[in-house]
């Protein structure tokens, strides 16, 4: 990746130019806008900008997530407690911007409110940062599990901050309006997600670019080395944790918005489960990764959903076989696919690569076609599963003993032509 | 009088079964360094295998195999899932067996239905045992302590008398140290690992009857039993122990408890009508693991008998 | 770190977000039948709740579908599971909309009620001219027609206080309960059960003393034994308990195990797993009131429609009110058009229905039906058991509907 620099002999131009600073640092970002501006032209469903909504929140938070992750190397398994308690925040603040008589909340524009978000997620994360970046590793992650569960917990017990099993509702009507937009119709509610999940991407990339951002990457590396050069590791976790339950908490705030409710459930384990499958499945490893996980993942949830019961089955063995045999996510898959294409004998490659996916499908197609069919044997609807119109009863043999087959061959030509590839 | 009385008789009940699940869970994790998510998933395993095999055989029949089947799947998550990600680190093995949580989840949906499934007390301890101030005290409980005791025992002298024993405990402290002294140390991991989930396994099958066998039983129990192995201290079954009982009885008497922060606090000022004061004891039940799980890792990462930290 | 890599990567992620978008502008849209949103808890703690009552729609629309459908459209019941989780609901709402649905069915759980009522609500004011209907069978909490009450929100079962009403007024007949306990789940509806049960006692039973007043979390409580346990150091000569679902089904299983012998007063007794667990030694012991038992007297066309579908569900025939909400709204859509929900609406409001149990009413000004109550016992000797226990419920007292009403402080605000 070093043809752009054509002078080696001065040490100050090592680094990139100004034209491969242009399209790897701005350009990304001027593309993602115009296509959340051209996207509403597209003359989309509601349905689809009900998920387009979803997905945005779910960026961004999924983003802030690999702050700590990606970034500082701590695994965190209460995650959506900054996104709850952030959220919790901006609904109360909708309430506030509701009822208010004049003074601060009277002229305060629901379109801000992701701000509110933010800082109640930071707060969040300054109080309950400082005990659990004391460590590292495994203590970290035992602590924000426990931690997740105490929140959790305590939102039934503190109904007047929490609202009980009910939560907190309001209307987002209300208030100042700000570029026209009242936010009533879905579509309107579009524009407002579109623009904070730009700034919050756009913001969470220039952290990434600030020295705090660079040395939360030596902690997540070397801590040892970090505090010989003399910095405080505890002090880099303990800022990045900040930062990043602040990020969950403009997501929080951008999902009161939408929602337009909040409860206990959303500071609980599975959401902050979720948050991980998300990060994890797009690549931990790379700024844009979770962005990845968080389109795919929200897509699953919302429509594969009514297609198959055992989504979740789907998604925990995508996630499984990226813990196993893809740790990059799919933004390593991706990166690796488009490196090998400009090298030498890439077509070859890339045949050899087509046949192993091609083999990869098959065995999948088994896999579905044994997982749909033991769902319906077992729910008691009694339908049938008619992949390409071809009936597969469960109670006959032959359906199961096909899948059996296909996943078989799949994984044996899997097996016979990674190894090709392998050997180049 | 009463009340202490049966609290304290269910709070042992109910810890020792947390201890048959968080016993494997902290060997393997002392061994090998897994935090093993998934290992609540398989004492839900051992309820539903204890389920199917028991309508067909009879639950005594079913109380031996089903952990025994438990603890084959559990070799063989250690021999084709974890072995290969040994050298990828501690993370990549948490998210592996995260991942498999959820699998195992979702499998147990698709097979057994996604509702409780009625899993039932055998009718040979189907019976009051004996009755004590006006209430009546089911067999089935006392069947549960006795099981749990036997185990107790057979671990103590599985590890403590018996030359395997010696091994395990060599390679929870100096595992390196054992692999040079000719062990196989990756085979002692795999046996320990499956012991581990046959005891969850084990877990289930007794406690799945007693409580409710439904597919979310796991992710219910699952975070208490990590923080009864992180409250007891790595490496140590003695500091498990404690930990189960400890958070078992407390949870009891919390829900056994007449009382709210203002009856306790209300020298200091609190009313009943705050929401403060108004909060009652048995409502934080559910909290206090939780509550003592970060209090620990404050103050005294060791966990109460841990050798080291972690 | 291959931040360099994003170009690459953006463009990927937001062509894969065209595709999905392009894969999802066809709406679906449905004139040849009437799909109806049906959002309840189809899996978790009460799954087996939401189980049962989807049965009972379905079946419910296969004899309408079977008589014709309404104005010649069939009628499709379309479950979406909403965990019983408020927020879920609303997502499912807004699926449920976005795909054109315009009926809302939901029930079990008066939080999600909470939560649905007010998001449709919103819905409705902005979005005119695309309202949806909120038909709640099953949610009790009595905010729900009184201060909470909206026009598009119509509850087909009596609420707490009314079922408290009858309850505490069958303790005025009682005089040798001399004391209570009082155990709720820890949610709007739990504490409306309390609210009532405290407040009519004093004023019916002053000399009953409350021993009790206990809240538990709902759904997460899976051994009641600490709970029976203190209920009986407490001496209670009766349990008043609004527990539903697998919440009543564990601490009657938890009770009967103690060998617990004081009277349960429910309102959820006598179904959905509860009797199975509760077995020989609940007999006489265990009250429900309801709209409907088993053995109530009723034609033989009713019993053969309880037996038709007990036989093709292989589940229990609980819900009568179900096929009340269905047989009053296809007359409103039948009368006012199947796409007019202010028509329907309005049709609905005051109208009178012929139930096999009696008459029945949508009273209009807070969209409360008033219906017939039974209080019956858990007993021996009966026509038609429950849960193939060989036990089955019997009528102790029959409140006629208008008995059965209270006053309402609902000021309804009507789309002009």
């Amino acid at each position: 990746m070093n043809q752009q620099g054509t002078v080696l002999d001065t040490v100050s131009d090592l680094g990139p130019s100004r034209r491969a600073k242009f399209t790897r640092r701005v350009l990304p970002f001027i593309i993602m806008a115009v296509l959340l501006i051209v996207i509403p032209m597209l003359g989309p469903s509601r349905t689809a900008l009900s998920l387009l909504n979803a997905i945005g929140i779910n960026i961004v938070f999924a983003l802030s997530f690999n702050i700590l992750l990606g970034q500082t190397g701590l695994l965190s398994f209460g995650h959506a407690v900054y996104f709850g308690l952030g959220g919790y925040t901006a609904m109360h603040a909708m309430n506030w911007i509701e009822y208010a008589d004049g003074g601060f909340w009277g002229s305060y524009p629901m379109f801000a409110l992701p701000l509110v978000g933010f800082a109640g997620g930071a707060f969040a994360g300054a109080l309950i940062g400082w005990p659990s970046c004391r460590r590292a590793g495994i203590p970290f992650s035992m602590i924000s599990l426990g931690i997740a569960e105490l929140v959790a917990a305590t939102g039934l017990i503190f109904v007047s901050f929490f609202g009980g099993e009910e939560g907190i509702t309001g209307d987002r009507m209300n208030g100042v309006e700000m570029f026209g937009l009242n936010l009533g119709q879905v579509h309107q509610v579009y524009w407002f997600i579109a623009f904070w999940t730009f700034v919050g991407t756009v913001a969470m990339y220039a952290f990434t670019r600030t020295p705090l951002g660079r040395l939360t990457q030596a902690v997540r590396d070397n801590p040892q080395r970090v505090e010989f050069v003399g910095y405080d590791p505890q002090q880099v976790r303990y800022l990045a944790f900040i930062a990043s339950g602040g990020f969950a908490g403009l997501a929080g705030g951008m999902s009161a918005v939408n929602y337009e409710i909040f409860t206990p459930e959303a500071l609980s384990l599975a959401p902050s489960g979720l948050v991980i499958l998300m990060a994890y499945i797009g690549g931990i490893r790379y700024f844009a990764g979770p962005i990845l996980g968080a389109i795919l993942l929200t897509y699953m949830q919302t429509n594969l959903s009514d297609f198959s019961e055992a989504w979740l089955l789907y998604l925990g063995l995508l996630f499984i076989a990226m813990v196993l045999f893809a740790p990059g996510g799919l933004a390593g898959v991706v990166i690796d696919v488009t490196n090998r294409l400009g090298k030498p004998g890439a077509v070859q490659q890339f045949v050899k690569g087509l046949v192993a996916v091609a083999t990869g499908m098959i065995a999948f197609f088994g896999v579905v076609i044994l997982i749909e069919i033991a769902v319906r044997l077992t729910n008691g609807h009694g339908e049938v599963f008619q992949p390409f119109g071809i009936g597969l009863p469960s109670t006959s043999l032959m359906s199961w003993a096909i899948g059996v087959c296909l996943v078989a061959i799949g994984v044996f030509g899997l097996k016979f032509t990674t190894k090709q590839v392998g050997e180049r | 009088m009463e009340t202490i009385v049966f609290s304290l008789l269910n709070g042992i009940i109910y810890g020792l079964l947390l201890f048959m699940l968080s016993s494997g869970l902290t060997l393997i994790f002392s061994m090998m360094g897994i935090l093993n998510f998934a290992h609540a998933s398989f004492y839900m395993l051992g309820a539903y295998f204890a389920y199917s095999i028991g309508s067909v055989t009879g639950f005594w029949v079913a109380l031996f195999l089903a952990p025994v089947l438990v603890g084959v799947a559990g070799a063989a998550v250690e021999r084709f899932g974890l072995r290969r990600l040994h050298a990828e680190g501690h993370v990549a093995e948490l998210l592996f067996t995260f991942g498999l949580a959820y699998i195992i989840e979702e499998i147990v949906k698709i097979v057994w239905g996604k509702i409780a499934v009625p899993y039932k007390v055998p009718a040979a301890l189907d019976f009051p045992l004996f009755e004590l101030f006006g209430s009546q005290y089911p067999a089935y409980r006392i069947f549960m302590l006795v099981v749990s005791l036997a185990m107790l025992f057979a671990l103590w002298y599985l590890l403590k008398r018996t030359r395997i024993g010696l091994i395990i405990q060599a390679a929870l402290t100096h595992p390196n140290m054992v692999a040079h002294l000719g062990h196989n140390v990756q085979r002692i991991f795999m046996l320990v690992f499956a012991a581990g989930c046959a005891l969850a396994g084990l877990a289930g099958v007794i406690g799945g009857n007693y409580l409710v066998t439904e597919p979310s039983m796991a992710f219910t129990i699952g975070p208490i039993v990590f923080v009864v192995v992180v409250v007891g201290g790595m490496g140590s079954l003695e500091g498990a122990f404690i930990a189960s009982l400890l958070i078992g009885i407390m949870q009891t008497f919390a829900i056994s408890v007449d009382a709210t922060f203002s009856d306790l606090f209300g020298w200091l000022g609190l009313s009943a009508s705050s929401e403060l004061g108004g909060i009652s004891i048995p409502s934080l039940a559910p909290t206090l693991p939780y509550l003592l799980l970060v209090l620990m890792l404050m103050f005294r990462p060791r966990g109460l008998m841990g050798a080291r930290e972690f | 770190m291959a931040i360099y890599k994003t170009v690459k990567l953006t463009v990927v992620g937001l062509v894969l977000m065209v595709c999905f978008l392009i894969n999802n502008t066809v709406e679906s849209s449905a004139a040849d039948r009437i799909e109806m949103a049906y959002i309840d808890p189809l899996s978790g703690t009460f799954g087996n709740a939401g189980d049962s009552s989807l049965k009972h729609y379905q079946y419910a629309a296969s004899l309408i579908n079977k008589a014709g459908g309404i104005g010649g459209k069939m009628v499709e019941i379309v479950p979406f599971d909403n965990k019983a989780n408020p927020k879920d609901s609303l997502i499912q709402l807004q699926k449920a909309i976005d795909r054109g649905m315009r009926i809302i069915i939901q029930g079990l759980g008066s939080s999600v009620a909470s939560a649905l009522t007010g998001g449709i609500k919103k819905y409705n004011k902005r979005n005119p001219g695309k309202e949806v209907l909120f038909v709640n069978y099953a949610a009790v909490d009595p905010a729900l027609t009184n201060k909470r009450c909206n026009f598009w929100h119509f509850r087909f079962d009596s609420h707490v206080d009314m079922k408290m009403a009858a309850i505490t007024d069958w303790l005025k007949t009682q005089k040798d309960i001399k004391s209570v306990y009082i155990l709720s789940q820890d949610y709007s509806f739990g504490k409306a059960v309390s609210a009532a049960t405290v407040r009519m006692i004093k004023e019916k039973r002053p000399d009953i003393q409350i021993v009790g007043n206990e809240f538990h979390p709902i759904g997460k409580v899976k051994d009641f034994t600490p709970y029976v346990q203190k209920m009986m150091n407490a001496k209670a000569d009766a349990i008043i308990t609004g527990n539903w679902g697998s919440d009543m089904t564990l601490l009657i299983k938890a009770a009967s195990q103690a060998g617990q012998k004081s009277p349960y007063l429910t309102l959820y007794g006598g179904g959905l797993g509860a009797p199975t667990a509760m077995g020989r030694s609940a007999v006489g012991l265990v009250k429900q009131v309801t709209e409907f038992h088993e053995n109530l007297d009723a034609s033989d066309e009713q019993k053969k429609k309880i037996d038709d579908f007990e036989k093709k569900y292989g589940t229990d025939y609980y819900w009568e009110r179900i096929f009340t909400s269905m047989g009053m709204l296809s007359k409103a859509m039948e009368k006012a058009g199947t796409e007019n929900i202010i028509g329907i609406a309005k049709a609905l409001e005051g109208m009178e229905y012929e139930t096999p149990y009696g008459k029945v009413y949508m009273r209009a000004e807070d969209h409360q039906l008033i219906q017939p109550q039974f209080i019956s016992t858990y007993s021996d000797g009966v026509e038609r058991d429950v849960e193939n226990t060989g036990f089955g419920f019997k009528t102790d007292l029959r409140i006629p509907a208008e008995a059965s009403a209270l006053p309402t402080s609902c000021k309804m605000r009507r789309p002009s």
